[in-house]
């Protein structure tokens, strides 16, 4: 297990470096001077920006420019936004809460919908119930969920009146963050009222989010199912006669998930590139609006220091997806 | 191609000749019904492309300024001059989305020929070589693959500027890692065969084994990937146009038509619908019809 895990772990490193060089090259190749750029229109003296070009380096080769670049990377230093002059992980650690509680509830929406459809369409292969499920869940994966989002508030803030159209709380209620999650910071603050609102806020794009997630978990867990139900356990699990629920819910299920559990891990970047859509359409303060914002008003340190800390986040959940199955299954583990 | 399984099945034609390849990938493929309904959907929406001209009442970019904001016919306000209505400009909705079926078509085409073309290219590169070559592109890939589809494409299009031919260039590079993936570990099986030793040793050339030897034996799962491959183009090009890094306006590209959607919510709702609508069908229908491929070409898969 150790071997699998230094492995595992040094196998990030060639991965770690490439993402930095990527980010590095990316604020290098972006068309213009980095510099006029953070002076914005206003211009600058030609002093000032020969100080400038030092102070950033711009000056030193590019090979001692990516080293500084990796120093302050790993010791924290991102950089500053050009438009609000915070530091970018300051930036990023206070919106990301919003977007991990977001993806969270998508997440649980996914299994809690995804699970037990797929198991009833493998279970009951072949019928109406299978082919709607398989439908509706290619449908699912076909969407542009930018437009469903859309639909979704068309319908039920818009017509129906159920839900809010954006944000995280109502207006009417105020309150220090504590935890950055708003279903937490509003228990907290005893405010009556402000957790229904955070939670009807979270409702549409929780199922937004969670729509394409939602579509892979049940088509994977149908044909997981479909592959354990034909094996030769199951068959003697059959014959000695259990009840079915008992076959299915736990000699089945239990060796169909390993697979599901893999997928769902995966299913992280997905979420965050969601992320970016739904949090554009619901006015959602996470990390994916302030990295599209980023882009549009060129804010690129920002947008830099995003990229780089989405990266690391995905590589680390692809990491720990990596460990949990070659816990679970020691075929993984001992593999070379 | 040498996957055809026999079956100890007994024959009700004895006397018939074997079906061709291509009559028996067909019975197979049109077994199954979604699949075929997704390769009708498709040549309807080919045909709208390509006779946009002729289909459509008016220019995409042609604007009424007598006419904001219509309704579609059926609906209170709207008559059948606008079929589906027209939008805040007064631009019909219907020609806009007639004309938008070319831009998303030639979208999936260009990103799927480029990604496949280069996809294909580098994991035969990497299958072949081994060693450090292999090493250097497959860890390239895995940088890509670090950071989710549409956050690189959106980095690509940050560093290029937004504009359509970007967009399609930044889909056609975050898609590429799947394509060298498939080839190469096809490649890898398929290399230590016995029919490429005979090649190699009746003195076949590097790329003719690469190109001719090989290749054809890996297509399958890249037929199949690439038929997918529309679906994801068409839908990280619409994404992207919808956040306003792809098609700008007044092109009528299905994605950038709802980039300023959200302000018609609560006014205008055919504005909001129609473009996502088709976007939906269209990915819709090329998923089932590469569903349907991979069973029909795959007969591991197979009932």
């Amino acid at each position: 297990m150790i071997r699998f895990l230094v492995t595992k772990i040094a196998l990030l490193i060639p991965t770690f470096v490439g993402v930095t060089l990527l980010t590095f090259a990316m604020i290098r190749l972006i068309p213009g001077d980095p510099i006029l750029l953070l002076a914005g229109e206003r211009g600058i003296d030609p002093d000032r920006y020969a100080e400038l070009r030092t102070q950033y380096g711009f000056d030193k080769p590019l090979l001692i420019q990516y080293g500084n670049y990796i120093v302050d990377v790993l010791q924290g230093d991102l950089g500053r936004s050009i438009v609000t002059k915070k530091p970018v992980l300051t930036e990023f650690l206070t919106l990301f809460p919003a977007t991990i509680e977001l993806s969270l509830c998508a997440m649980i929406f996914a299994v809690l919908v995804g699970l037990p459809v797929g198991i009833i369409a493998g279970v009951r292969r072949g019928t109406i119930w299978d082919h709607s499920v398989m439908g509706v869940s290619l449908t699912g994966y076909s969407m542009p969920i930018f437009w469903w989002g859309l639909l979704l508030i068309i319908l039920f803030s818009v017509n129906l009146g159920w839900t809010p159209v954006s944000g995280r709380i109502s207006l009417l209620y105020y309150f220090d963050s504590v935890t950055g999650f708003m279903l937490i910071d509003s228990l907290l603050s005893g405010q009556e009222g402000a957790f229904r609102s955070a939670v009807s806020h979270l409702i549409l794009p929780s199922i937004v989010l969670g729509t394409i997630p939602l579509a892979v978990i049940a088509r994977m867990t149908r044909s997981s199912m479909l592959e354990v139900l034909n094996e030769d356990y199951v068959r003697t699990a059959r014959a000695k006669g259990l009840p079915p629920v008992r076959v299915i819910g736990l000699h089945a299920l239990r060796n169909a998930l390993i697979p599901v559990v893999t997928v769902i891990g995966l299913q992280v970047g997905v979420l965050l590139a969601g992320a970016i859509l739904t949090e554009t359409i619901f006015s959602w303060p996470g990390i994916g609006k302030w990295l599209i914002e980023s882009v549009h008003r060129r804010d690129y340190p920002a947008l830099q220091g995003g990229i780089l800390l989405v990266a690391i986040v995905v590589m680390l959940v692809n990491l720990s997806v990596d460990l949990l199955y070659g816990l679970i299954n020691p075929r993984i583990r001992h593999r070379r | 191609m040498a996957t055809e399984v026999n079956t100890p099945e007994f024959r009700a034609v004895p006397a018939s000749a074997p079906a061709g390849p291509w009559r028996e990938f067909w019975s197979s493929f049109a077994e199954n019904k979604g699949a075929v309904a997704g390769l009708a959907t498709i040549v309807i929406v080919a045909l709208v492309a390509i006779f946009a001209d002729l289909i459509a009442p008016y220019s995409p970019i042609a604007q009424f300024r007598d006419s904001f904001l219509v309704p579609p016919f059926w609906a209170e306000g709207g008559s059948t001059r606008f079929l589906l209505g027209t939008d805040d400009v007064g631009r019909d909705l219907l020609s806009r989305l007639i004309y938008g079926a070319r831009y998303s078509l030639l979208i999936g085409c260009i990103v799927v020929t480029l990604s496949l073309a280069a996809g294909i290219l580098l994991g035969l590169v990497a299958g072949f070589f081994r060693g450090i070559t292999e090493d250097l592109i497959m860890r390239a890939m895995d940088i890509m693959l670090a950071l989710p589809a549409l956050l690189l494409a959106i980095v690509i299009v940050a560093i290029l500027g937004p504009s359509l031919t970007n967009a399609i260039m930044a889909v056609a590079i975050v898609v590429l890692p799947h394509y060298v993936r498939l080839t190469r570990a096809a490649v890898i099986s398929e290399i230590t065969k016995e029919y490429v030793t005979a090649s190699r040793v009746s003195g076949a050339g590097l790329l003719r084994l690469m190109f001719s030897t090989v290749l054809p034996n890996c297509m399958a799962p890249l037929i199949v990937q690439a038929t997918l491959g529309f679906s994801t183009a068409i839908l990280d090009a619409a994404a992207l146009g919808f956040l306003g890094l792809g098609a700008q306006p007044p092109t009528p590209e299905w994605g950038s038509m709802l980039a300023k959607a959200r302000e018609f919510i609560q006014s205008a709702w055919w504005v909001v619908t129609f473009p996502g609508l088709a976007i939906l069908i269209t990915v819709l229908a090329f998923n089932l019809a590469g569903d349907g491929l991979r069973d029909a070409l795959d007969p591991k898969l197979k009932r």
